[in-house]
């Protein structure tokens, strides 16, 4: 399967997305507009809580292409973040006391200064998150070492597995992925990784394989480490669940199957307004592989960048005018106020 | 227009509108309905697997509809859910085949 770019997919283009998003009849009384939903919930304009997570999209370069992906990540993207960029990053970084960097992709560590980067960033003693697929530990050589890595400067470890059995994770993610991704999970337990007692924090991700949302998300951790835990000898943190947002691939997904519109209806008529009120954009700041800087990944892959009364590039970095900024949202925000929420650590009520 | 079918998928979301004409009832329905599938000595999963077991023993579409959608959001794979299938199955299939022994008994009731 080739990215959307590479396929050159009228999808491709965020501005079809987005009309996508709000086309007429779709807009109308049938989907509710998202900020109608907010104001009614007291929280139009959005502001911003505080800045907790700079999260870093360190490039679009993926080794899998799998069907949900938001970010059209894969083999044939070569949007990479360059160290002169991801220098600012940590210039901006130096500036704050922002507790948390998470480094996402594409596959991060593809990126060839991504260790530089993770060095950089413990040497500033923040905690770094690792957004890893499992399957780039063991598909190269080069890349075997990474648990010793991520053990070396106590990375929190986030990784995709959509579910403990291989024909829903492969289903998802690409023929073989579950197999793979069991081999780099053994390989992160064997140097302590989510094994009690020493401090290294595995955790996994769980996004629904299909047109529906996630359950639970502390029943399906338990459902998780029990499969994994009996079939496979293998132990982790947490499971977050992430709820699918109709963006992207995932988008495409949905409009080919004919899931589309009852997709956004399950999604509206599960807007709930304690998760409206905890998104992850109002605590997070989202930076692109060329440095613009976005209120949330979801955005960053719409092209939706910060409002304009904030600097909208890392190197013009500013705190106090990031804070004052009114959040951009869109009909897609009505996958992270849905349920029980949905943010890049998991649940959110 | 006359419709093809005594079924409308759209029905289901209006499940709850059955309280408009009798509140008490509806309500404690539904209440107890939701107190029935929350986690508990099961899991919400294993409660979604029966649910959809018996949603095919009783052949109610709403049911299959709402509990595939259920059983996939609560975790649960392909495999799980069609086993859960064959475990109605078995059941309705038993049930007819069980009472065989009533026609053998009174068959032989009958005979010579």
């Amino acid at each position: 399967m080739k990215s959307l770019h590479a396929r050159q997919a009228p999808l491709a283009d965020t501005g079809y997305q987005l009309a996508v998003l709000s086309q007429a009849e779709a807009a109308g009384a049938h989907f509710p507009a998202f900020a109608h939903k907010l104001r009614e919930s007291g929280l139009l304009p959005l502001r911003p809580t505080g800045l907790a997570v700079m999260q870093i999209n360190v490039g679009k370069m993926c080794n899998q292409t799998c069907r949900h992906c938001h970010v059209d990540a894969g083999p044939d993207r070569t949007e990479i973040m360059t160290r002169e960029t991801m220098q600012l990053c940590l210039d901006a970084l130096a500036q704050t006391d922002i507790p948390v960097v998470d480094l996402t992709g594409g596959a991060p560590e593809m990126n060839p200064d991504f260790r530089w980067l993770v060095e950089q960033i413990s040497a500033l003693g923040r905690e770094t998150i690792v957004r890893c697929n499992l399957t780039i530990i063991v598909a190269n050589k080069k890349y075997h070492d990474l648990p010793e890595f991520f053990a070396q400067h106590r990375v929190r470890v986030v990784s995709s597995l959509p579910h403990f059995s291989a024909g829903r994770t492969d289903a998802q993610r690409g023929e073989g992925v579950f197999e793979r991704s069991i081999r780099a999970l053994k390989m992160l337990n064997a140097v302590g990784y989510g094994v009690e007692g020493s401090g290294l924090s595995l955790d996994l991700v769980y996004n629904p394989a299909g047109a529906f949302m996630p359950g639970s998300q502390a029943s399906l951790e338990r459902e998780f480490k029990q499969r994994l835990g009996r079939e496979y000898g293998i132990v982790f943190n947490s499971l977050l669940t992430i709820t699918n947002l109709p963006v992207s691939r995932f988008m495409e997904y949905l409009l080919e199957t004919g899931n589309y519109e009852s997709y956004m209806e399950k999604l509206i008529a599960a807007y709930n307004p304690v998760a409206a009120a905890n998104v992850m954009c109002r605590s997070t700041l989202s930076i692109g592989w060329d440095g613009q800087l976005y209120d949330c990944d979801f955005n960053q892959q719409l092209d939706l960048l910060v409002a304009s009364t904030a600097p909208q590039h890392i190197r013009d970095f500013n705190e106090a005018a990031l804070s004052e900024r009114s959040i951009v949202i869109n009909q897609h925000c009505y996958g992270c106020t849905a349920g029980a929420g949905s943010s890049c650590g998991g649940a959110t009520t | 227009m006359e419709k093809s079918t005594y079924y409308n998928p759209a029905d289901l979301a209006k499940f709850g509108n059955i309280t408009e004409w009798q509140s008490e009832m509806g309500n404690k329905f539904f209440s107890y309905y939701a107190e029935v599938f929350k986690d508990g000595a099961l899991s919400e999963r294993e409660k979604a697997l029966i649910a959809l077991a018996v949603a095919h023993a009783v052949q109610c579409p709403y049911c299959i509809d709402a509990y595939t959608t259920d059983s996939l959001q609560k975790g649960a794979d392909e495999a799980q859910m069609m086993e859960a299938v064959h475990v109605a199955a078995a059941i309705k299939g038993g049930a007819a085949l069980v009472h065989g022994v009533q026609m053998m008994n009174k068959a032989k009731e009958l005979s010579m």
